[in-house]
């Protein structure tokens, strides 16, 4: 399988950097949000928007139901869906800034029925794979191609639910549905391996009769081959992919910190965090 | 009278059969006790639009969630306690808050559970399910309003929760009956006492209004399986009338029907009221209809408690 060429990899490069600077700027406008797990996952949500999905804007296109679905299941990474969903053209980046602010379309948790393009409403962690199979299983049933794509948090997976969705998704043979882990091992009260210890993830999955790869959730080849080979994976099994990130990438201050998880950052860091970041957005 | 009575269970499986056949987007969901609810049936006739997720209700319902998101319309059925008490942050977050067109069909709600006891006897299900925005809860007297419920749901766009008694109930309705979403249902005329109810007991307070009407007492009895949006109308024009409503329901005092009449009434007509239910404490193994004595939910019980009241 052909890899992203060098003019791809930089031009992702720089859209993300972009991506992280709004991500800030509208958690920094907030003066709430989630900037370490928004920054963990933010390479992959932008090669899944960019790349890998069949992203379907417009409601009237006749291949709307052909679209793939991509579910924020760690919903507190508000901030990267939406600066990702702009630059994909839901709507216009100007409105990144009304980010948690009253009436805004773009609520502190992902919200379905406020903004066209988020399929599901999340935020209350351990839903978003069992929605995912539910899509999966109804697509299937309509003999739609698309793919289902669900990305969780590494905390999140302690909830049991998860587990519940990842025993059916098994049982019902989804190879139509595709999930990551955003394994940043950090959770708010600390290191995911000594709160509840989780360790290879992808052995629980595999164990779950999963498809499971790791990567490096920061390096855009490696997200962009191993979500192309899970799309093409027709093994009847269900794919995980384990992304190995950084709890907040790309701001020296915030990376591997779990203090960072909801927290914004104040007009000095922000301004810090910018010219990391290359620029003043 | 000779009484015939039917398994609202039972029709309920016959029903989700029947609208299988008409609407492909129908699909029906379990939680392994597809014996109990019924949903067998649509299994056995449609496998490939029922899953049973295996003893997983949480799974169960945001599983329906995501089915009804790409246009399928799920019934999803276990049993009220895991229903509405394991999976309602789920019901919550995942079906309602974005009215997702789930519809969940509870069985073994209330006292009436019988043998097996406090742990699946859902005293509180009425409660949870009506304090969540958009959802819409519906409590069927027999098998044909039952039946008509069910199609209801298939037609409405949006969550909907329906309790379906565990017991045979005795026939109330016949085919001439036309559930109405939006009305309360008034059986029998009076003006002494209001007395509002639905499900299981609905039938113990009308063969109650009998024992009342021997002891001159006229007693207006009104059937509401639609606890929410609730038809404060039909009951503040009943209580007008009256000046003393008694609700009965098999369920919590707190909560459910009882609580949703008096919010009614309080806020706009404050009326006497007597909530008739279970008093706030767990249920226990028995037969149902030992049960629905011991809890003061039989007719005799009820014409006691309710000459009492109005005294």
């Amino acid at each position: 399988m052909q890899g992203l060429s060098e003019s791809e990899i930089n031009s992702l490069t720089q859209s993300s950097k972009k991506l992280r600077r709004e991500i800030l700027t509208m958690i920094h406008s907030a003066k709430s949000g989630h900037p370490g797990g928004s920054l963990s996952c933010i390479d992959i949500l932008n090669v899944l928007y960019s790349k890998c999905m069949r992203v379907v804007v417009d409601k009237t296109d006749k291949n709307y139901d052909k679209r793939d679905r991509f579910i924020l299941s760690k919903g507190h990474a508000s901030a990267a869906l939406y600066s990702v969903m702009a630059q994909a053209g839901f709507f216009d980046e100007k409105e990144l800034m009304t980010f948690r602010q009253l009436g805004s379309r773009l609520q502190g948790h992902p919200c379905a029925h406020k903004l066209d393009g988020v399929e599901v409403s999340t935020g209350s962690l351990g839903q978003g794979l069992s929605m995912g199979v539910g899509m999966a299983l109804g697509l299937r049933l309509d003999n739609n191609d698309a793919k289902v794509f669900v990305l969780m948090g590494d905390g999140e997976i302690e909830e049991g639910s998860v587990w519940e969705a990842v025993m059916n998704a098994n049982a019902k043979k989804l190879d139509n549905l595709i999930a990551f882990v955003d394994r940043n091992k950090l959770q708010i009260d600390g290191s995911t391996e000594d709160i509840k210890e989780i360790g290879s993830a992808a052995e629980k999955f595999r164990a779950f009769g999963w498809n499971a790869f790791e990567i490096n959730g920061h390096d855009f080849n490696e997200i962009y081959l191993t979500t192309e080979i899970a799309k093409q994976l027709k093994n009847h099994k269900p794919t995980v992919i384990i992304a190995n990130t950084i709890k907040g990438k790309g701001v020296s201050f915030m990376e591997n910190q779990a203090g960072w998880h909801g927290k914004a950052p104040n007009d000095e860091q922000l301004a810090q965090a910018l010219t990391e970041l290359g620029g003043q957005n | 009278m000779e009484r015939t009575f039917k398994s609202p269970r039972a029709e309920y499986g016959k029903t989700l059969v029947a609208l299988g056949q008409k609407n492909k987007n129908i699909v029906v969901m379990d939680a392994d006790l597809s014996c109990s609810t019924q949903t067998k049936m649509f299994a056995k006739e449609f496998p490939d639009r029922f899953f049973n997720v295996g003893i997983a209700e949480q799974d169960l319902m945001t599983t329906a969630a995501g089915l009804s998101t790409v246009g399928k319309i799920p019934f999803v059925s276990t049993f009220a306690m895991f229903a509405s008490g394991r999976a309602w942050e789920q019901i919550r977050n995942s079906i309602c808050y974005s009215k997702l067109n789930v519809k969940i069909c509870a069985t073994h709600g209330g006292i009436t559970v019988g043998e097996d006891g406090a742990s699946h006897q859902a005293l509180e299900d009425i409660s949870l399910m009506r304090s969540i925005p958009n959802m819409t809860v519906i409590i069927p007297a027999d098998s044909e309003e039952t039946k008509q419920a069910i199609e209801f749901a298939a037609e409405y766009d949006g969550p909907v929760y329906i309790r379906i008694a565990r017991t045979e109930l005795a026939d109330i309705f016949d085919t001439s009956y036309k559930f109405n979403i939006k009305k309360a249902v008034k059986l029998k005329e009076g003006k002494d006492v209001t007395i509002i109810s639905n499900g299981d007991t609905l039938v113990e307070v009308l063969d109650c209004a009998k024992i009342l009407s021997d002891k001159g007492i006229n007693a207006e009895v009104i059937h509401l399986p639609v606890v929410k949006p609730i038809d404060k109308e039909t009951v503040l024009e009943s209580a007008k009338k009256t000046k003393r409503v008694v609700t009965v329901e098999n369920h919590s005092v707190i909560g459910g029907l009882g609580s949703a009449v008096s919010e009614v009434l309080s806020e706009n007509q404050p009326t006497l009221l007597k909530r008739i239910g279970i008093n706030d404490e767990f249920g226990q193994s028995g037969k149902a209809k030992e049960l629905l004595e011991f809890y003061g939910l039989t007719a005799g019980k009820l014409s006691e408690t309710i000459t009492e009241f109005i005294k």
